[in-house]
């Protein structure tokens, strides 16, 4: 993480914002009083699934769509009811929206020639925003004659030649396959760095958020449901509902038995005592969920300590291996088993297993 | 073996024969019977002596005078630069109108869009020369515009507003016979584009003028060229117009063909006009295909509405 490069200048500052669609029985509420700051040359990621109301909010930064409530200031000035066009924010398009009647250098050149640059200087910067995506090759050429990911470059470029103070980037890579996918990644987080741009990157790929954010809000119902770096979001999900959306996680519905500082002592409903850890406080007695992410689970041979089990499902990914193991729990429990040494020891459905996790790793969700 | 490459040019020729069929009988024929007529000699009392004469495109621009000498004379050139001139102004205010119009029926939600394109056409529902009546009442004297101005004794009972019988006249009922047929294509045009480039526009700091003039305008120029191409052509070869609103004083050349056919019985002179007249539509046509095909490699998107 590269959280000392991020200044403590707040570029977005989002404050009670509510939006509305539709009048009387047809009204729709996207986005329920959402308030986020985002600072200044910070690599930010709204991430939900799709109706979370994360490309509505994009679209309010953008000036695409008004405020029902609330204020949005860009760099310290407010913008509700500025118009796009007067915003010091570019937009890259899920579909890319470039312009099919002129040529890659031309669509490059438009927002520089709507500011009134001189034309060495649109020249100029437009060579160069090429060169930073490898298109320079292409700048005469059509968008239709271009790939996918050609495409995708292009709409890059022309959104950073402005060099706006903000880049959205809506859903910008899904439409692209999954190795091109993997590489933008990589190219995009660069890019921020090197330009020093806000990027404000929506999506719902759970990866896409993870390898490139420096901080994430993940939104569902029109809500923020938690802000956090990404290890924060994916070790200490404040809610199931962040938990299950990010990566593949466990969950135990128990009854706390007793409190011991941070540690509780719960019980699942057919007996089984577990320890946890708990960051809020718990009285005895109180229902409670608790979290476990599938690889920080151990899978041993049986009666090798720990809680024994049977196997009942084993998905097999290459990498790693998934275990389901019935311990008497409501759902089996999923472990994941890196297949680091060749010929590791490997477990087929039905056999007696038993699985270690430590007290860290079991949590107590506050919700 | 044979069958194979024979079978698919056989079942095109069939698929195609009826289509060529009625072209042949009632455009390419007609247009060749024309063709002929207009090379023939006059017959006072109607119809054609069958004997060659280029006195129908001679007439165009030269006059006999007295002592049978062929002088330039300007009379029909002016005509058609009338019909051109009128034709265009119809053109330019139909797409001054259109455009709007057009534009505003594809900012509708989808369901209702429909029922806007459905009151465009409601006016072919009744005959034009009962429509373009309906104009003299409204600029006529007395009229529908005139009246107002009586009552409130702005204009003395002698006086008019001489809006009738002008070239005013003419434009107003064109423009209003033909709007439909501009607005249609524009509007299927504007359909097919995608609002998201608008949007893309204004993202990269483009007025709402600017993103008008560099993306909806150049998007949507097939069917700007379609509407205008299908206002133009009726325009110039107009008869009922200049006639009723024009008071026929104002010949256009589709006056000037349907007068001298019904009227002056010179069918070659008639005929020649009318070949004038296909010149121009095929010039307009030529123009057409070249945007047309041009908009087609720029877009991608297709060049035809």
């Amino acid at each position: 993480m590269n959280v000392q490069t991020i200044s403590d200048t707040t570029a977005i500052s989002i404050a009670g914002v509510a939006k509305r669609f539709g009048q009387g029985k047809t009204e729709v509420t996207a986005l329920k009083q959402i308030s986020l700051q985002i600072q200044d040359n910070e690599f930010f990621t709204l991430l939900g699934p799709s109706g979370c109301g994360k490309t509505t909010l994009l679209r309010i930064l953008a000036g695409f769509e008004g405020v029902s409530e609330g204020h949005v200031e860009i760099f310290g000035k407010d913008v509700v009811g500025l118009p796009a066009n007067k915003r010091p924010v570019n937009t890259v398009f899920q579909h890319y929206a470039l312009f099919p009647h002129m040529t890659v250098a031309e669509n490059v050149a438009y927002g520089l020639r709507r500011l009134g640059k001189p034309e060495a200087e649109i020249q100029a910067t437009v060579q160069r925003s090429l060169e930073l995506v490898k298109m320079e090759k292409f700048a005469q050429r059509k968008p239709t004659q271009l790939s996918g990911g050609q495409q995708q470059r292009v709409a890059l470029a022309r959104a950073l030649a402005p060099h706006p103070k903000v880049l959205l980037l809506d859903e910008s890579l899904s439409a692209l396959d999954l190795k091109l996918r993997q590489a933008m990644r990589a190219e995009l987080k660069q890019l921020q760095k090197a330009t020093g741009i806000t990027f404000v990157f929506v999506t719902h790929d759970q990866e896409e958020a993870l390898s490139m954010s420096d901080r994430i809000a993940v939104m569902s119902d029109g809500e923020i449901q938690q802000v956090g770096t990404p290890n924060e979001i994916y070790e200490f999900p404040v809610n199931r509902f962040v938990a299950a959306f990010i990566g593949e996680a466990n969950f135990l519905e128990t009854t706390i038995s007793a409190m011991d500082g941070a540690i509780a002592r719960c019980r699942t409903d057919k007996g089984l005592e577990l320890e946890a850890t708990c960051p809020v406080a718990h009285q005895p007695g109180d229902r409670v969920t608790l979290f476990l992410r599938p690889e920080k689970v151990r899978i041993r041979a049986a009666d090798s300590g720990g809680i024994a089990g049977t196997v009942t499902l084993v998905e097999y990914l290459g990498q790693a291996t998934f275990y389901h193991v019935d311990i008497g729990s409501a759902d089996p429990i999923l472990v994941e088993a890196r297949n680091s040494d060749l010929g590791a020891f490997d477990h087929k459905p039905g056999d007696r297993v038993s699985i270690e996790f430590g007290t860290a790793a079991l949590r107590v969700l506050a919700k | 073996m044979m069958e194979l490459t024979t079978k698919p040019v056989l079942r095109r020729a069939l698929g195609l024969g009826p289509a060529l069929t009625i072209i042949m009988l009632f455009m390419v024929i007609p247009v060749l019977v024309m063709a002929v007529y207009s090379f023939l000699e006059a017959n006072p009392f109607g119809g054609v002596f069958w004997r060659f004469s280029s006195a129908g495109y001679t007439q165009f621009l030269f006059e006999r005078d007295l002592a049978d000498n062929l002088a330039f004379s300007p009379d029909y050139l002016i005509i058609i630069g009338r019909s051109l001139f009128l034709a265009l102004v119809t053109t330019a205010l139909c797409l001054v109108i259109g455009f709007p119009v057009a534009y505003f029926i594809v900012r509708q939600p989808p369901q209702n869009r429909n029922i806007w394109v459905f009151l465009i056409t409601i006016p072919f529902w009744t005959n034009q020369l009962v429509r373009t009546f309906a104009w003299i009442i409204i600029l006529g004297r007395n009229g529908t515009i005139e009246l107002p101005f009586r009552w409130l004794g702005l204009l003395p009972d002698d006086q008019t507003l001489g809006l009738m019988y002008t070239d005013f006249a003419i434009v107003i009922g064109l423009t209003y016979a033909f709007i439909p047929i501009m607005v249609l294509p524009i509007y299927a045009s504007l359909e097919k584009l995608d609002f998201r480039l608008v949007e893309a526009s204004a993202d990269l700091y483009g007025s709402t003028f600017e993103s008008f003039r560099r993306v909806i305008i150049p998007l949507t120029k097939p069917g700007i060229v379609a509407g205008s191409i299908l206002v133009f052509i009726p325009s110039i070869g107009a008869f009922i117009q200049p006639d009723l609103l024009g008071g026929g004083k104002k010949l256009m050349l589709g006056s000037l063909v349907q007068f001298q056919f019904a009227t002056a019985r010179s069918w070659p002179f008639g005929a020649a006009v009318a070949m004038i007249l296909l010149c121009f539509v095929m010039l307009c046509l030529m123009w057409y295909a070249r945007t047309a095909r041009r908009a087609g490699t720029n877009s991608g998107m297709g060049g035809h509405v």
